[in-house]
Parts: C-alpha cells; sequence; structure tokens
C-alpha cells in the first residue's frame, strides 16, 4: 500500500527539484503549530471540565438562611442520614469574612444574621429530597442545592470553548489541506513537460500521482513534524514545571491520553495533506487526455 | 559509431503478434482543435502491420495532428480509429496507457526531459512498463552503446548536441521494442549523415517487424526507402491516387 513512497532514486529524479523546496512546508508548519497550541488548549479544557464535573457531581451544600443555632445537631443528622459519605460545615467567620468582601465591616455586626452552609457528599442515587426533609425537621427553612447547578454556567462556557478549538483544529486542517491543493496544482503545472512525456509513453496516472504524492507527503511530514515540534517546545515553555493548562484552568493537566492525541497531530496532518494531494493530482491529470 | 548504427538492433522486449493484418485504421476521421476549422478530413486508410509509411505533404497540411491521432496524444471528434485492431477513439482513457507503450514516438524537438540524465531518459519506457533498476540497466547500455553514447550516459539533454539528443530519442522510443514507430521530422535537426543513419536505422526496425510512420519533408529520405508506402495529406484530406493505403500489401519481409 505504502510502495509508491519507496521508490527508485531514478523515479525520485523524474521531479528534479530538491525536497523542502517552496512555501508547502512551511505552511504547513504554521498550521501544524497553530493546531498543536489549539488542540493542547481544547484538552487542557476538557480535562478541566472533566476534573471539576467529578468533582462536584455528588456535592451539595445544605444552606439555613437564619443561621446556625443547630449546627452541631443538624450535622450530626445528615452524618447518619443514609447516603452522605462526608460531611462539611463552613465555619460562621468564614462565612463573615466572605460575606465581608460586599458588606465591609458591616459583616462583623452581631446584628448581621449569617446563613449556615453546610457542604456534603453522596452516593450516586441518594434521595436528596429525603435529607431535605429529615433536615428541615431541625431546621425549618434549610434548602439543598447541587454544586452542578451552581457552576454550570462555567461549564457550558468551558464546552463552548472546546467546541471552539475543536473547530479551529478543522479549519485549520481545511486550511491547510487547501494550501497542499494549490501548492499540487503549481506543481503540476511547474512539471507538465514531464507529466506530458510519460503519459506518452504509457504512464498511467496513479504512476504519475505517486510521485507528487511521495513529495506532497515528505514536504507535510516535515512541515508537521517541525510545526508540532515548535508548538511542544511553546507548550513547556509556557507550563514552566507545572501543567500549561493548570495554569490557564486551575488545576486540569493533560492526560497520557491526551498527549498521545496531541503526538498523532502531525501524523494525522500528514495523512490528511497526502490524500487531499493525491485527490488533487489525479483530478488535475483527469482533465489532460 | 556507424558500425554501431548498422549493427543488429538490440531488442529487449516482448515478442510480437505477426498476424495483426492491419496495425493502424481510420474510417472517416475528422480532427478539429476547440472550435476551429477541420484540420484533419474524412481520413480513410489502413496502415499494415510490418509496413513502412512517409508521412509527406505541405506545411500546415496536417502531419502532425494526424501523428498525435497515431500516437494517442489526440482524440478524433469524429469518424473512427483502430489501433492494434482496438477500436479506441471513445476508449476511456485509462484504457490507453497499455496501447501507448506498443508505440515509440520520435519528435521533432526531441522532447527529453532537461533533468534527466541520457541514460534515465532512455529508461523511462521501461521503469514506466515496470522494469526495476537491474532489469533496465543492461538494455539502457546496450542501447546508449547502439546508437554511440556509451560515454554520454550522465550527459544532461542539454549538454548534448542536437544530433545526440536525437538518438536519445530514438532510443527511448525504441527500447521498449514498439509495434508502431512515429516519427516527426526526424531528420529535421540533423545534417545529411546523421539522416542517413537515421533512416537506416528506421529499415532496420522495419526489417524486425515493428511498423514505421515517418512524417518528412525530406525527398531525399523518401526516395532511399525502396518499397515504403507513402502517405500525402494535402489541406487536412488524404491524397492517394493509387488506392494503396485503403488495400495495403502484406507486410514487407
Amino acid at each position: 500500500m505504502l510502495r509508491w513512497l519507496f521508490v527508485s532514486p531514478a523515479d525520485r529524479r523524474l521531479l528534479g527539484t530538491s525536497r523542502f523546496r517552496g512555501p508547502t512546508p512551511w505552511v504547513i508548519a504554521i498550521m501544524s503549530f497553530s493546531i498543536m497550541l489549539i488542540a493542547a488548549t481544547g484538552l487542557a479544557l476538557a480535562s478541566t471540565a472533566g476534573s471539576l464535573t467529578r468533582a462536584i457531581e455528588q456535592r451539595y451544600a445544605l444552606e439555613v438562611p437564619n443561621g446556625g443555632e443547630n449546627l452541631d445537631a443538624l450535622v450530626a443528622s445528615l452524618k447518619a442520614a443514609p447516603g452522605v459519605t462526608s460531611i462539611e460545615a463552613v465555619p460562621e467567620s468564614e462565612m463573615r469574612r466572605t460575606l465581608g468582601r460586599w458588606l465591609g465591616p458591616e459583616a462583623e455586626s452581631a446584628d448581621l444574621p449569617v446563613p449556615a452552609l453546610v457542604n456534603f457528599d453522596v452516593r450516586p442515587g441518594t434521595d436528596i429530597a429525603a435529607i431535605q426533609r429529615r433536615a428541615q425537621t431541625i431546621a425549618p427553612g434549610a434548602e439543598i442545592s447541587a454544586h452542578q447547578d451552581k457552576v454550570a454556567p462555567l461549564l457550558r462556557s468551558m464546552h463552548a470553548l472546546q467546541w471552539l478549538a475543536f473547530g479551529l483544529v478543522v479549519l485549520l486542517g481545511a486550511a491547510a489541506a487547501a494550501a497542499v491543493v494549490l501548492a499540487a496544482r503549481g506543481a503540476l503545472d511547474t512539471h507538465r513537460f514531464t507529466i506530458e512525456v510519460m503519459h506518452g509513453i504509457g504512464a498511467t496516472d496513479l504512476q504519475v500521482t505517486h510521485l507528487f504524492q511521495r513529495k506532497i507527503a515528505l514536504d507535510a511530514l516535515v512541515g508537521s513534524l517541525a510545526g508540532a515540534a515548535a508548538g511542544a517546545v511553546v507548550l513547556l515553555l509556557l507550563a514552566s514545571g507545572a501543567s500549561f493548562a493548570g495554569e490557564l484552568t486551575g488545576g486540569g493537566t493533560l492526560s497520557v491520553l491526551d498527549l498521545v492525541i496531541l503526538l498523532l497531530l502531525p501524523f494525522a496532518l500528514t495523512i490528511l495533506a497526502t490524500w487531499v494531494g493525491r485527490i488533487a493530482v489525479l483530478a488535475a491529470l483527469r482533465e489532460a487526455l | 559509431m556507424d558500425e554501431a548504427w548498422q549493427g543488429a538492433v538490440p531488442w529487449t522486449g516482448r515478442g510480437r503478434d505477426v498476424d495483426l493484418p492491419a496495425i493502424a485504421e481510420f474510417d472517416s476521421v475528422g480532427l478539429r482543435y476547440g472550435t476551429g476549422a477541420e484540420v484533419l478530413r474524412d481520413l480513410d486508410f489502413r496502415l499494415a502491420n510490418g509496413g513502412f509509411y512517409f508521412l509527406t505533404g505541405p506545411s500546415g497540411a496536417g502531419k502532425t495532428s494526424l501523428l498525435k491521432l497515431l500516437y494517442l496524444a489526440q482524440r478524433p471528434t469524429r469518424g473512427r480509429i483502430k489501433l492494434f485492431g482496438e477500436e479506441l477513439s471513445e476508449a476511456p482513457r485509462e484504457a490507453l496507457p497499455p496501447f501507448r507503450r506498443r508505440i515509440g514516438v520520435v519528435f521533432q524537438d526531441f522532447r527529453l526531459i532537461r533533468h534527466l540524465s541520457a541514460f534515465d531518459n532512455i529508461a523511462l519506457p521501461l521503469r514506466v512498463a515496470g522494469a526495476t533498476d537491474e532489469e533496465l540497466e543492461g538494455p539502457v547500455r546496450e542501447m546508449l552503446a547502439w546508437v554511440g553514447l556509451a560515454d554520454r550516459a550522465s550527459a544532461r539533454p542539454p549538454t548534448l548536441s542536437g544530433g545526440e539528443q536525437q538518438r536519445v530519442a530514438i532510443a527511448r522510443a525504441v527500447i521498449n521494442r514498439p509495434d508502431l514507430l512515429v516519427a516527426d521530422e526526424p531528420t529535421g535537426n540533423v545534417d545529411a549523415d546523421m539522416a542517413k543513419r537515421l533512416l537506416h536505422l528506421f529499415t532496420a526496425l522495419n526489417r524486425l517487424g515493428t511498423t514505421v510512420v515517418v512524417a518528412t519533408h525530406d525527398v531525399g529520405l523518401i526516395s532511399a526507402t525502396p518499397g515504403a508506402e507513402m502517405i500525402r495529406l494535402d489541406n487536412g484530406g488524404l491524397a492517394d491516387p493509387t488506392g494503396m493505403l485503403r488495400n495495403p500489401p502484406p507486410r514487407r519481409g
């Protein structure tokens, strides 16, 4: 299947010009560089969104608007509730410190009714309504809310950014493909005489295409790898010993799978460029007799 | 070099089908380029397998266009063309390469690939036919020696004289042992001595069974080839007063 890639030196000489000249490797290198950075950002966002979702998907907050008069009893009751795996009451001092950002010194006033907040985790399938009823027997105004609901807008934004990154990767791939088509047509024009001679002595379109396909594949591979390598250097510099994604997204990292995907990107770009180049050359050759 | 040129032709190809009644048949063939006037019209003739033909006529008569039809570089705009017994005027382009490999063409302007050596230019038809480097090395060296260019194997066309380029072009045209050899004004760029050698080469090839069609203005060339048929074109039409082309004689021995 890949025999066209390993042709004899004589067949390689047919196109005459030396490899890696012209804009194609450079264009593909720039595309590969951009794809690498955008894909890394998208994958880091996906990782962060995943971590965040996993961390909060079973986490709930119990809010008591009138304060924590029976807070200890409430915590003890919730701890004993079926399905609750951990529970933590937010200290009043921390609540006042939080309120202080809006109220200033007034937040320390003893007259201020500070709501109590208890965070707890449950096992999947736990009846949250039953826990709320249980809490309301001790603190009648108690309300339970899911953490997931509170961060949903953030997660939606992160997902939107992931799709944006994915879309940009696809667009850059398409731009690289378009550049290859233009380069292939230019190469066909440059070598029109050689092609005519080859056709004249009985070469098939596929034989002619293989010559160009090999050159396009090598140009694309060199450009892709160079661009990806530059992208990797930038990612490492930005990461500065920590996770680049962590710096950007607050803790998200690239998994081994993400790194494998990034490593495969230049090869995917090479395959795309080669395939598109082959189609473009074959289509152009069909216009001749 | 003379001896080399007059020696036996070093054939490297396959065996030859001698039973073909005609190697080419033109039936009411016409050709026009784009929307222009017809450059060839109402061509009806057959070329016998193993025949030797001169294609003559004034400039602009359509000789080169007729040759293009013969070596499958052009399709007729009307009529039918049979080559090697196959109707090819409307054959899909994917079907043409095997037939083109049976045709050797010598162009007036040689059409050598400038960045390839003489060796690589001559080897090209064998490479296209699938020969490996090892398989083609011997035949190409032999062919180079035969055309007297053994010591110029690595030279590129721009460094060769006109006559040398012509010989490389001829070697490329015949290395695959074509059934049909088409030459367009082969003596147009060479001196009288070289023209004589070329004619000797063509007759030698013809004796070995190759059908030869030579387009030329050179009357001396025609008169020096006894037994050859002449196809005369005039203003795109065939002037065949003897009717010989419609009913060609059996192949020459």
